[in-house]
């Protein structure tokens, strides 16, 4: 695993449909320098700088790293730009990482963003190519019918996915950053919103938003303040058209998570995790990443989320931050997961800290499920 | 009954129009309007009236002769919309009156504001006066045409054109489509097919030599039922359904069509229906979508 890392700052700007008065450069400075008065540091403490988004086309910006270097004081610095679909936010965390584990950097500005508003992402994700029959059915429609097999072969009762959407924008409402704020959120009120992608509810997907993140990343030498230690990072991937690819439970996922808690030293995650923050951009993921990350037994996971042990009060909880189901800036959303188990071990999650949480996962994955990124962080010096 | 009432137009106008003495004050602030510029006045408590009065309504006591350049840019306190603009209003499209706080002022004026939609409106926009031109000025508040919304977006026109070639496999693929096949390759190490043809193997890389032809039928693994409508698609509702053809190993995406959305089930039986071969291109097209054939379903 290489030299110690530890998080010693976290910046997130308050995520929302439309950040009408800034840039995107201004959008991702503001993160920075909340990252950076966090850890005390301006940008001059800064060796190096990582930044992640997800595909150009959903602002029309051609390679942004170009353009976003200086409003990340990254002039005369390596600048280095990450893209792996929606899971490039936990990506970007563990390329900054590895540059620290490498002894490359002693400390490192990682920086993930999306600005939604400025277009569609339905309609980036949808391009209609030449020779090939057009169904636009965008991430939503790609994800719904593995979803449906997922209800097929666990047996899950209908009312899981409900579950999962409640919980997780009741957490949100104790999350300052949060984007969906819904007070009184409800079944009834979940289960009254349309099919938009049966059997995905427009209530159990996430929402679209503008909004940063920013974590500073240091060696053991340059930790200040209260650190969040590096345990272990994994990154999978795995082609989408292999044949007899499980896209219910990737191996991708079951091989990174297994490669994460092998080196954080994790052999029963339900019971030595105490927080996790899992990319759920469709509320079914919960039970189906339950299962993918050995939370619960294949077929078990719905039975986990059912009996209210993700809730925030549950003995593991899982996005008390109210997760992708309440704020998705695409690109930051893995970041956002990396940064709330952070915050979790560092004790400073503020209304929605996880009482006593030691040792956090951060998850993210991204493309047709295929590819992952994940961190185990602690507050302990591993 | 009385006849039809006896109306008649009368205008009452003073020719030329009425003289107004304006004064210091005011003449100040007309004078430099017709500058392009808009100044207050100070009164002797330090506040900067805009547009200036000669007399301080909070005392009653004249105000200074401080002369206090502001904005030009301001910020909409509160508004109002005219849909249908009349005769004598400023604009001849609909527009808001809005009561503006210059930049360094402590009063408000009202004048019109272009906002182009309604929806542009709020209080708290950051607004900014679109001048006539200066041989047009007189020394009016109407110097000012109206004020217009700062800009804080702009659009950008990214487009880029490709000419896409199909390469080798996908263009083997469309001419068996074209003739109503399905092409497949089989990975000889993996023993797995896979369609579309392919030239190499997702898997393990080796090239793919084998190629043979699938059944145009198959059964639904699984599938989605997309309400959500978009020019570029099917009318809603529609079923996009992964269909695994019969001897491959890979499922492909494809519509369901001749069953009413509800029935679609996993494992049902399906074959492709086709255009008729004279409409057919070498395209995906040529699969109008997968109807049930009747078989019982599949076990998956």
């Amino acid at each position: 695993m290489g030299n110690r890392c530890a998080v010693i700052g976290v910046g997130q700007t308050k995520y929302q449909t439309r950040r009408r008065d800034v840039s995107i450069a201004g959008l991702v400075r503001e993160a920075a320098l909340r990252a950076l008065e966090d850890a005390g540091l301006t940008f001059k403490d800064i060796d190096a700088v990582v930044i992640g988004k997800a595909p150009d086309l959903f602002e029309g910006v051609m390679m942004p790293e170009a353009y976003l270097a200086d409003a990340l004081g990254g002039a005369g610095k390596p600048v280095t730009r990450v893209h792996t679909a929606g899971s490039v936010g936990g990506s970007t965390a563990l390329v900054g990482a590895s540059l620290i584990q490498g002894g490359v950097h002693e400390r490192v500005l990682v920086v993930a963003f999306e600005k939604q508003s400025e277009s569609n992402a339905t309609w980036a994700l949808s391009t209609h190519l030449p020779f090939n029959a057009s169904l636009v059915v965008g991430a939503g429609g790609y994800f719904a019918p593995h979803i449906r097999e997922y209800m097929r072969r666990s047996g899950a009762p209908e009312h899981i996915g409900t579950l999962v959407a409640v919980k997780d924008r009741q957490n949100a409402l104790k999350n300052p950053y949060a984007h969906l704020k819904i007070p009184g959120i409800n079944r009834a009120m979940v289960e009254s919103t349309p099919m938009l992608w049966e059997p995905i509810r427009y209530l159990e997907t996430c929402p679209s938003s503008d909004g940063a993140c920013a974590m500073v990343l240091a060696a053991e030498n340059k930790v200040t303040g209260t650190p969040a230690w590096v345990h272990g990072t994994a990154m999978r991937s795995e082609p989408i058209f292999r044949a007899g690819r499980d896209t219910v439970n990737p191996q991708g996922g079951k091989d990174c998570v297994a490669d994460v808690y092998r080196q954080a030293g994790v052999t029963d995650p339900r019971r030595e995790i105490d927080v996790a923050e899992v990319y759920v951009p469709f509320s079914w993921y919960e039970p189906m990443w339950l299962e993918n990350l050995g939370f619960a037994g294949e077929g078990e996971g719905w039975k986990l989320t059912e009996s209210g042990a993700t809730a925030l009060d549950g003995d593991i909880p899982w996005n008390a931050s109210g997760g992708v189901l309440s704020s998705n800036p695409i690109g930051a959303s893995g970041l956002i997961r990396f940064a709330e188990a952070a915050l979790q071990v560092r004790g400073q999650a503020g209304e929605h800290q996880v009482d006593g949480a030691r040792r956090a996962l951060g998850h993210a994955y991204g493309g047709g499920a295929q590819f992952f990124a994940m961190w185990i962080v602690g507050s302990d010096k591993p | 009954m009385p006849s039809d009432p006896l109306v008649a137009e009368h205008v009452l106008e003073f020719p030329g129009g009425y003289t107004r003495t304006t004064g210091p004050v005011i003449g100040r602030f007309l004078t430099e309007l017709r500058d392009g510029r808009i100044v207050g006045v100070r009164t002797a408590d330090d506040r900067v009236l805009v547009p200036p009065l000669e007399y301080d309504p909070a005392t009653g006591e004249p105000v200074t002769d401080t002369y206090v350049q502001v904005g030009p840019a301001g910020t909409v306190l509160s508004w109002a919309w005219v849909e249908t603009p009349r005769k004598g209003h400023p604009l001849d499209h609909p527009f808001a009156w809005g009561l503006i706080r210059l930049d360094g002022a402590d009063t408000s004026l009202v004048h019109a504001v272009d906002a182009g939609d309604v929806k542009v409106m709020r209080a708290g926009l950051r607004v900014r006066p679109r001048w006539k031109p200066e041989s047009e000025r007189a020394g009016h508040i109407t110097d000012i045409s109206c004020f217009v919304p700062e800009v804080t977006t702009m659009v950008a026109h990214v487009r880029t054109e490709y000419r896409i070639q199909p390469g080798r496999s996908l263009a083997r693929f469309l001419e068996g489509v074209r003739d109503g096949v399905f092409l497949a390759g089989r990975c000889t190490s993996c023993d797995k097919v896979y369609v579309p043809y392919r030239t190499t193997c997702p898997q393990c890389g080796s090239s793919i030599g084998e190629e043979l032809e699938l059944p145009d039928t198959g059964t639904v693994t699984t599938f989605a039922i997309n309400n959500l409508p978009d020019p570029r698609a099917p009318e809603v509702p529609f079923v996009s359904a992964y269909i695994l053809l019969d001897g491959a190993d890979v499922p492909m995406i494809a519509l369901m069509g001749d069953v009413p959305v509800r029935d679609v089930r996993q494992g049902m039986r399906v074959r492709a229906v086709w255009l008729p071969p004279e409409e057919r291109t070498l395209s995906m097209g040529n699969i109008k979508w997968f109807a049930p054939t009747g078989e019982p379903d599949a076990e998956l």
